[in-house]
């Protein structure tokens, strides 16, 4: 590690937790970019999706090559998930949930890179002192990929029951249509449509952070010497081992929420 | 973790990313596994009919061979009949043939016996007037006594 601080616990951990942040307006608050992440979910974004319209450019419909087979098993895989959850007419939504799904799963597996090997590499090679390699612990991508599924399933509601039908659930579902029940339908529905972004991006956000913090407690073993080392190594491949169901799982409930609020915005009440 | 403009660049990276995936990758991937499917259940109709018309035309052929056996042993029966019915005939033909033979041969008999006895009679009319010449000791004048030997003739 190349920081010029002192090396403690707390430096060691807050630095691997440290945005390369780039300040659009000099001055910080909102209106600073976190560079890593958004470079590092580019750059999976464009080798995910570039990689899958390069094997839907060669697809046939006739005998079709390993590659295409694994590309259509996981095209297959989120379709039914799609079909199973939702009987609408939508064209986007299956697309969307592939989107959510791979790009979701790869920047999770970011967190296979072990952290250390890393920070040296971005020091070393990159020459950049800070930064951060998982988006998805970043909770600025959980939000963002939150709320754009929110925004979507506003907009479904909205073309589904119309403007008028969407004001008139949101006070007369689900207790009832009595004007006295209006407040607590807009308050039930209100928190509903809260705590829907939020859990969808905390528990992403969530476990991959902890994922990571847990990753970096483990390396401290390595400061107690050679049998920290040792144990240190051995906690960490059974952690990443672990990390393997985590990142997929989480990348699954990721994909199956998207798809059951989009589908459940579409529902009447 | 401050909320700040990574989370709008992020949502504008996710909504192309989304946009490219709905545009270019699933559409054409989905219309290949689609047109595969259907080809796949169309080879599996076909063979079911290919199976099915193997079976009929089996069958076909089963019965096709039951007609030709049968109609072979109706003409087997028919020839049968034929062969009899000629033989038959051939024997009635044979035996009419055998009575008419048999009929003529009798007739010429009784026309040879016939011939016999008056050749007989004639030889014994001779003989009579051959001895009454004899033993009238002179010739009969067969002219003067032809009446006579006619009616002797007769009587014979």
């Amino acid at each position: 590690m190349a920081a010029a601080h002192e090396l403690t616990p707390t430096s060691y951990i807050q630095h691997h937790l440290t945005f390369l942040t780039h300040r659009v307006d000099g001055k910080g608050g909102f209106w600073t970019v976190n560079v890593d992440t958004i470079v590092t979910s580019v750059i999976l974004g464009v080798l995910c999706f570039g990689f899958l319209w390069w094997i839907t450019r060669k697809a046939t419909s006739k005998v079709p090559s390993k590659t295409q087979a694994f590309v259509e098993l996981a095209i297959g895989f989120v379709d039914n998930e799609v079909r199973s959850a939702y009987q609408g007419a939508s064209k986007l939504i299956a697309p969307m949930a592939l989107t959510t799904f791979v790009l979701v799963l790869f920047m999770n597996a970011m967190d296979f890179l072990p952290v250390d090997i890393m920070s040296w590499i971005y020091a070393n090679v990159f020459h950049q002192e800070t930064w951060r390699s998982v988006p998805t612990a970043d909770v600025n991508t959980t939000f963002a990929l939150a709320l754009s599924v929110f925004g979507l399933s506003i907009f479904y509601a909205v073309k589904a029951k119309g403007f008028g039908g969407w004001i008139h659930e949101l006070f007369c579902a689900p207790f009832g249509a009595n004007p006295l029940l209006w407040p607590a339908n807009l308050v039930f529905n209100l928190v509903e449509y809260v705590s829907k972004p939020l859990s969808h991006s905390l528990r992403l956000f969530g476990n991959m952070y902890a994922g990571e913090i847990i990753f970096m407690l483990l390396g401290m073993w390595a400061a107690t010497g050679l049998a920290g080392v040792v144990a240190g190594a051995v906690l960490h491949l059974g952690w990443s081992i672990f990390h393997i169901l985590i990142v997929v799982l989480q990348a699954y409930i990721f994909m199956m929420l998207t798809i059951v609020y989009l589908a459940m915005a579409q529902e009447h009440h | 973790m401050d909320i700040n403009l990574t989370l709008i660049m992020q949502a504008v990276g996710f909504a192309a990313f989304i946009w490219f995936t709905a545009k270019f990758v699933w559409p054409p991937m989905m219309n290949a596994i689609e047109t595969r499917r259907k080809e796949i259940a169309d080879g599996l109709a076909a063979g079911e009919q290919g199976r099915q018309s193997l079976a009929s035309s089996e069958k076909r052929v089963t019965e096709m061979l039951n007609e030709a056996k049968s109609k072979a042993s109706e003409i087997v029966a028919q020839g049968e009949k034929f062969k009899s019915e000629t033989m038959d005939r051939a024997k009635a033909e044979a035996k009419a043939e055998a009575d008419r033979i048999v009929a003529a041969a009798k007739a010429e008999i009784q026309q040879e016996v016939a011939r016999a006895k008056e050749s007989l009679r004639k030889s014994v009319a001779d003989l009579a007037v051959a001895g009454a010449s004899k033993i009238l000791k002179r010739e009969v004048d067969a002219k003067a006594h032809a009446d006579l030997l006619a009616e002797m003739q007769k009587q014979l």
